[in-house]
């Protein structure tokens, strides 16, 4: 799983019908201090994230143990919105 | 399977009902050497391991197995604490 920040909503009309009513979000991955990195992604939000919280993103076919996302066309799911994050190095 | 060092723990308290119990870990792969190689990641833990720890953890829709027959959505989990590893100088 990844690090990430919402940093915007994604909406589509015409879509696969499996993913109708689903919520798609924008989001920048982080490093634990809350660094940016990498290129941003569209993730389906499983647990109802907003705009700037850090969340917990999942992906690969993992992302469709997610709930709801059984049989879905993601690869990317927002599983979690993180509280605190303690790092030791 | 790759080797990494647990560099921290994640709070989160809204999560997908299937993570509900779990514990969520900060790694850091790393090379041979000991080395930081690659990005951070998080994984959940099977084994009941703690941040300073070298761990081995498992990538992709086999991370979810050691749940069994609970399917958590994740990519990652720690399967293994590593005590010690030798290998030749390349």
């Amino acid at each position: 799983m990844i690090l990430a920040k919402i940093v915007g909503t994604v909406v589509a009309t015409r879509k696969d019908e499996r993913l109708v009513s689903n919520k798609l979000m924008i989001a920048r991955p982080v490093d634990p201090r809350g660094k940016a990195e990498g290129t941003y992604l569209v993730a389906v939000d499983t647990v109802d994230a907003g705009f700037g919280d850090t969340v917990l993103i999942v992906s690969g076919s993992s992302a469709r143990m997610a709930s709801g996302m059984k049989d879905c066309p993601v690869d990317a799911a927002i599983v979690g919105i993180v509280d605190t994050i303690q790092v030791k190095d | 399977m790759q080797l990494a060092r647990v560099i921290g723990e994640v709070v989160a308290t809204v999560k997908d009902a299937n993570l509900i119990g779990t514990t969520l870990l900060v790694l850091q792969p790393i090379a041979s050497s000991g080395e930081a190689a690659g990005r951070t990641l998080v994984a959940l833990d099977s084994v009941g391991a703690g941040v300073g720890e070298n761990v081995f953890f498992v990538r992709g829709r086999e991370a979810a197995f050691p749940f069994y027959p609970s399917e958590p959505p994740t990519d990652a989990t720690v399967v293994g604490i590593v005590d010690q590893w030798d290998m030749e100088k390349p």
